[in-house]
């Protein structure tokens, strides 16, 4: 739990010698709780008010990082339980599972398409993170042999669900890395946590109560070993929801360290998969790639962990909607994404076809963003010409939102060339409009 | 190393809802439903139990829709072509509760009158003895005409009448109570709005465990997250001890779903977008978990293998271990 500065005060010398640059220890310590500063800037601090104050700053869910190559996947550090309390920081990292016992055709043929796999969602571009490689043959020599080839076609991040035969060959592999390794159970737990760190990895600790758990991973401290990831089991939704809920809990309101870390999730479905992104998993294993799965997935994993307090922008630019022709219309509108949503929809499922150009309005709504001077003629006007908007349809007339039809003589004033009408105010009549007015 | 768990106590508890009339009630249902009465947020059994399970409705029409995605067409055959068969087969398709939408217009492009509405009504209620909820084709003028019939020819059966608005509630909410039907209540995403209709439905009288609220949610993909959250908060609202929030929550992830882009169009999308009929499935199902994570006591489907999936995980989401 973070203390206030009052409390990090009484662990300072209280001398106000000036020599880390502020004018008290009070001052320093104010600073201290806003973390503007470094404890090391008082080189009188004594060794035991140094701990409890790194034990203070420690955030209460462990921030995890699994790397290969340049790349990242990041787990924990979250601050609550409810995304509109605050926001849900780090997406859960989506690892595909690939068993050893695959045939290297089988095993390539599976990497390709899950590299492959790309989608875009507003402007977004969306793919999986890594591999959970499953050392399912037993034998540590084939689970070595599986890494390899998944090394030999990609780069993302890796988790390894082996004992200490699989790990011990494959470990050695991806040196330079950062994968998860494990899991850690009552039985495996010593060998695990030594080859964990010797080969600097994560090491996923496996309990079917939170009172396994907690030991186990006490234990594994007691190594020396402090990035962890949690696996608990249970057998229905409703079990692996309370265990989430517990440790989430537990990390955040009572700053219970045996449970602080990220936890994992192992997603059989598609509902499975929905559960472990909207209540807490820090890192989700798909059973199966499957793209009608990781795309909806992948969406939800966007919105779930989008900041409520920043309105969801889509990018600005020219959409087409329904293939439009040169002489199909111009529709405007702002870069709010239920906004764009609205409007994107309505067209779009009426079958009429047109191009919706979408202004940078700092992602606000129609009202909102005239309101705050983010959405004006010469904005739209702007748009319109960094898109070439004119050399894409074969008119000039467009269409404004009828919420800013006072906006239509400044914008004739700065498109010249434009005719301006106005549209409905709402998005829902807008292919009446487009069949009556256009 | 034994933990003490955290576990939250609430002051507050939603209120239980019954859908249906029985034989002995007044009504013809064979059974009914009753939903709410939460005292812990969603499926937090180890805090209080859960009286009762979320429900799964199935949305049918009145008639052969116009611009429903040609999947489910395919799936629900000559049954789309009327009312009572399809009221049929929905049960069949493990349904809780039917939810009939009725239509603007007839197939030949002519107004739905308030005869044409009751009589779907009643044929739907004699094919099939489940709970019944009628939503109005969603313009303020018909919905009145309509629903008012509807209510007359139901009379006694304790349906659902939707959808009540802030800009029309009164003539619903009024014909409910004259009839012994409940209401549904629809605001678009907002703490704030959900609690202040609920009040004005409730100051005409209609007592509150004959109200049902609908926050409006959003599909994934097209601002769920708002859906979500809101949701959550009015749950949290009415847990704490918020009267006027403690209502059972319907939502549509079917509606929702099945008109995006995603659901509706199955050529000239990406490749990477999979498989259409098993996206549009994933799409009403994955849209229906997320929103039963954050609290809802009926979900509206509309496809019988996303029906199937979504009652599994409810079974799942009601066992603690």
């Amino acid at each position: 739990m973070a203390l206030s500065g009052i409390q990090i005060y009484k662990l300072l010398p209280q001398t106000n010698c000036k020599e880390c640059g502020f004018p008290t220890c009070l001052a320093f310590a104010m600073k201290l709780a806003a973390k503007q500063v470094e404890l090391a800037s008082c080189p009188y601090v004594s060794e035991a008010s140094k701990a409890q104050l790194a034990e203070s700053s420690a955030p209460p869910i462990r921030l995890v990082s699994l790397k290969a190559d340049g790349r990242e996947v990041k787990a924990g550090n979250e601050v609550v339980l409810f995304r509109h309390e605050k926001t849900f920081y780090n997406k859960p990292g989506v690892f595909v599972k690939l068993a050893d016992s695959l045939s290297e055709a089988e095993l390539q043929a599976a990497l390709k398409a899950v590299e492959a796999f790309h989608v875009n969602y507003v402007g977004i571009d969306l793919s999986l993170d890594g591999f959970a490689v499953e050392n399912v043959s037993g034998d540590g020599a084939r689970f070595a042999a599986a890494v390899k080839t998944v090394r030999a076609h990609s780069k993302r991040p890796l988790i390894l669900l082996a004992g200490e035969a699989g790990l011990a060959a494959a470990l050695p592999l991806l040196a330079g890395e950062t994968p998860l390794v494990g899991p850690a159970t009552d039985g495996n737990w010593q060998a695990l946590a030594a080859l964990a760190k010797e080969h600097k990895a994560a090491l996923l600790v496996q309990g079917e109560s939170l009172d396994a758990l907690a030991e186990l991973s006490e234990k594994i401290k007691g190594a020396g070993l402090e990035d962890l990831v949690l696996q608990p089991v249970a057998a229905t939704l409703a079990g692996k929801l309370a265990l989430n809920t517990h440790i989430r809990r537990l990390a955040l309101k009572k700053n219970f360290r045996p449970l602080g870390f990220p936890t994992l999730a192992v997603a059989g479905s598609a509902e499975e998969a929905v559960q472990a992104v909207t209540k807490y998993a820090g890192f989700i294993i798909l059973e199966r790639f499957a793209p009608e799965l990781a795309y909806p997935l992948l969406v939800l994993r966007e919105n779930i962990y989008t900041d409520p307090q920043k309105p969801i922008q889509v990018q600005p630019g020219v959409y087409e909607i329904n293939n439009p022709k040169p002489t199909d219309p111009v529709l405007v509108t702002t870069n709010f994404s239920i906004t764009y949503f609205s409007v994107a929809n309505e067209v779009e499922s009426s079958g009429l076809p047109a191009w919706l150009v979408v202004v940078d309005a700092e992602g606000m709504s129609v009202l909102t963003a005239w309101a705050a001077g983010k959405f004006d003629a010469e904005r739209i006007a702007k748009s319109f010409r960094t898109f070439n908007m004119a050399d894409k349809v074969s008119h000039k007339r467009l269409v404004l939102p009828g919420h800013v039809a006072v906006l239509s003589g400044e914008l004739e004033a700065e498109l010249p060339d434009w005719e301006i009408r106005v549209g409905p105010r709402e998005a829902v009549d807008l292919p009446k409009f487009m069949k009556q007015a256009l | 190393m034994p933990v003490e768990i955290v576990k939250d106590k609430w002051p507050g508890s939603v209120r239980q809802v019954t859908l249906g009339a029985t034989a002995a009630e007044g009504g013809t249902r064979s059974h009914t439903v009753t939903v709410g009465g939460e005292a812990s947020l969603p499926f937090m059994h180890f805090e209080a139990p859960m009286p009762n399970r979320p429900r799964v409705a199935i949305e049918i029409k009145d008639r052969r829709p116009d611009d429903w995605s040609p999947l489910l067409l395919e799936v629900w055959g000559a049954a789309a072509d009327n009312p009572a068969e399809w009221a049929k087969a929905a049960e069949q398709a493990g349904a809780d509760l039917i939810v009939l939408a009725l239509s603007l217009t007839k197939a030949d492009g002519s107004p739905t009158q308030a005869a044409d509405a009751a009589a779907s009504v009643k044929a739907v209620l004699g094919a099939t003895g489940l709970p019944l909820i009628v939503f109005g084709p969603g313009q303020a003028e018909a919905d009145n005409e309509l629903l008012v019939a509807v209510a007359e020819a139901a009379k006694g059966e304790r349906i659902a009448l939707g959808i009540c608005e802030d800009k029309n509630y009164r003539t619903i909410v009024a014909t409910a109570m004259a009839n012994g039907h409940l209401v549904t209540a629809r605001t678009p995403m907002d703490v704030n709005l959900a609690k202040q209709l609920n009040i004005l439905i409730s100051d005409m009288g209609l007592p509150l465990d004959r109200i049902l609220m609908d926050p409006t949610t959003g599909a994934l993909g097209y601002g769920i997250e708002y859906g979500f959250s809101v949701m959550e908060r009015l749950r949290l609202a009415a847990l704490q001890g918020d009267n006027m929030t403690q209502l059972p929550m319907l939502v549509t992830p079917g509606f929702e779903a099945w008109k995006t882009k995603e659901s509706k169009v199955g050529e000239g999308v990406p490749a990477d977008w999979g498989n259409w009929l098993q996206r549009a499935i994933n799409w009403e199902v994955m849209t229906a978990v997320t929103l039963l994570e954050s609290g809802a006591d009926i979900v509206v489907l509309r496809h019988p293998e996303s029906v199937a999936r979504v009652k599994a995980v409810i079974d799942g989401l009601m066992q603690p271990a």
